[in-house]
């Protein structure tokens, strides 16, 4: 299969201008600069290319919201703070592949009409923050980036603004709350970032894979993109796999591929050869499905069908002998350390879950503390003010719908079950 | 006191903004990588005054992300082990323990020599090569119990 998106990360040297020009880059932006920013957002419409931050939103249609008046500064700021557990796929771009990024925010921006570009990157990425500023670096030299971009009338600037530990900037609006240098805390939608987003201009907000996939839709058109899996869902998808498989790591598929050909097919299978027990299909928000379930085509319509997500598409694999109140455990543990602290529910639900499974999974369980966490999963979600809490809630009842005797074996025994 | 050096480098952060306040971020990270990797009240009141923004919505900020070390000072190596739940799987607590042990000190704690700090973090972002940590800025990789020995005895030998 044609790669989009990993297609130069193992070329070496990828991250200088002359190689990605050399392997092909930098000629959708030519031809964009050609075209009607109009025909650029149809074109992107046409693809159905759709979010790879994790909600799958169409790309396309999130650009055309944007107001077409020419006196209004608009901004593009690409979502470069990954931090979803499991998920290490933006890192493998802007690591190695920088340009790639770069062209696609530079289409973007022009199709929106923003002259102004950040890239918000995760501060522990600082490496990754380094190579992107370099590549921005060469770009001005060569005159990709600045005043009349390749000869035309369109200018542009990018630049990198690296955050400091916190999940929660990921969320669109906490990630602009934290580029205008406050708390990333979420903003109350509507108004929504297409009309006042960054310092309450309109502002698009997209996902490094996503912006990845731009030039290659730029070039090959929509029809190419859209006949690559599942046509409401197209694509290829970088699969991050970790957990206990043989050969965890990125892999780059088309979308609506099973979780059973990846896991068996591509990573060689379970480690040591053990049963499957659980797996997370995208990032740990997403609640586990269980061997039974694992046909399951990756897509954004068959993973919800299933009653979870596909989200970043990051899969960890879990083998027998997993204890799964440990694992519901060390994921509360990150939501609630991570709750921003704005609402009530998240910020003392997420606390609230973790104290309780903290105590079942030492040993030290209560009669009733399995229905005191439905009863908090139930106070916890669609009541707080971003999906923070839902992923919480998610997590733990995807672990409740599949291995709930654990939980109360663990509260009666003060052990596990499992014999890990 | 700020250096000039770090005064310099603030101003080169605030020419990617329209609004001052928007180099906050950069401002503090570039003044604590300056200082020892630690970042005094003293220090984010300078910077609240050269960005001309209030000390309170500084500290506000500071407190908020987990990367801005101002609670109590860590030593020169800063490690961080990932413990969620792809490191975890592979043996991150195995990790920890073990280097709690060859350290000396407990999670949270610097050593007396102030060589190492040891902590723990949500996520890095590097699941595919679990179990790992960050060392200050750079990542290791598929550890192991005798990988961590030799990272730590190399960090050593070389301060």
């Amino acid at each position: 299969m044609e790669k989009i998106l990993l297609k130069n990360i193992d070329k070496p040297e990828a991250y200088k201008l002359e190689n990605y020009v050399a392997n092909g880059g930098y000629k959708s932006i030519r031809k964009a600069l050609e075209m009607e920013p109009d025909h650029i957002i149809q074109m992107v419409k046409d693809s159905n290319l759709r979010g790879r931050g994790g909600a799958g939103f169409p790309a396309g249609l999130k650009w055309s919201f944007i107001p077409k008046d020419p006196t209004l500064q608009k901004y593009l700021c690409c979502n470069a703070d990954e931090g979803e557990p499991g998920t290490f796929k933006d890192r493998a771009i802007m690591d190695k592949d920088p340009h790639l990024l770069l062209e696609g925010m530079m289409i973007t921006c022009y199709a929106i009409g923003a002259s102004i570009g950040y890239v918000y990157i995760r501060g522990e990425f600082e490496y990754g923050a380094s190579m992107l500023e370099a590549a921005i670096d060469e770009a001005y030299e060569k005159g990709f980036l600045g005043k009349d971009i390749f000869g035309s009338d369109f200018s542009l600037d990018l630049y990198v603004h690296r955050g400091a530990g916190a999940y929660i900037c990921g969320e669109e609006t906490a990630l602009l709350e934290s580029l205008e240098g406050g708390r990333g805390q979420p903003r109350k939608k509507p108004p929504f970032p297409a009309l006042a987003g960054l310092y309450a201009k309109p502002t698009v907000i997209n996902n490094v894979e996503t912006l990845g996939c731009i030039p290659a839709i730029l070039e090959k058109g929509p029809e190419w993109f859209k006949a690559i899996g599942p046509e409401k869902s197209p694509g290829t998808r970088i699969c991050g796999v970790s957990g206990h498989v043989k050969k965890p790591g990125l892999y780059e598929l088309p979308m609506g591929v099973p979780l059973r050909e990846l896991i068996f097919d591509h990573c060689g299978g379970m480690r040591g050869n053990k049963p499957l027990k659980a797996v997370i299909p995208g990032g740990v928000s997403a609640p586990m499905l269980v061997e039974a379930d694992i046909d399951t085509p990756m897509d954004f319509d068959s993973m919800a069908a299933k009653g979870t997500m596909l989200g970043s598409s990051a899969v960890i694999v879990m083998e027998e002998g997993t204890c799964m109140v440990k694992v519901a455990y060390i994921t509360s543990r990150f939501f609630s350390h991570e709750s921003c602290g704005k609402c009530t529910p998240c910020r003392e639900g997420t606390s609230w879950q973790t104290r309780v499974l903290h105590r079942i999974e030492h040993g030290e369980g209560r009669p009733g503390d399995v229905e005191l966490l439905e009863s908090l999963c139930e106070n916890i979600f669609g009541r707080t003010f971003c999906p923070l809490g839902d992923g919480a809630v998610m997590a733990l009842r995807g672990a409740l719908k599949h291995f709930k005797e654990e939980f109360v074996y663990h509260i009666q025994h003060k052990k596990c079950m499992v014999d890990s | 006191m700020l250096t000039e050096k770090t005064l310099e480098k603030i101003k080169q952060i605030q020419k990617n903004y329209h609004s001052k306040k928007s180099a906050v971020m950069g401002a503090l990270m570039a003044v604590q990588r300056d200082s020892g990797n630690n970042l005094t009240r003293e220090d984010m009141d300078a910077v609240a005054k050269i960005l001309d923004v209030n000390p309170v919505e500084i500290h506000a900020v500071a407190g908020f992300y987990t990367m801005y070390n101002w609670k109590k000072p860590v030593g020169r190596h800063h490690i961080q082990v990932c413990w969620n739940l792809s490191c975890s799987l592979l043996g991150a607590e195995h990790l920890i323990s073990h280097m709690e042990k060859t350290l000396g000190i407990t999670l949270g704690e610097t050593t007396p020599d102030s060589m190492f700090t040891l902590t723990t973090a949500e996520c890095l972002g590097s699941c595919g090569t679990a179990p790992m940590m960050q060392i200050g800025d750079d990542y290791y990789e598929d550890l192991t119990v005798e990988k961590v020995d030799k990272i730590l005895a190399d960090l050593r030998a070389r301060s």
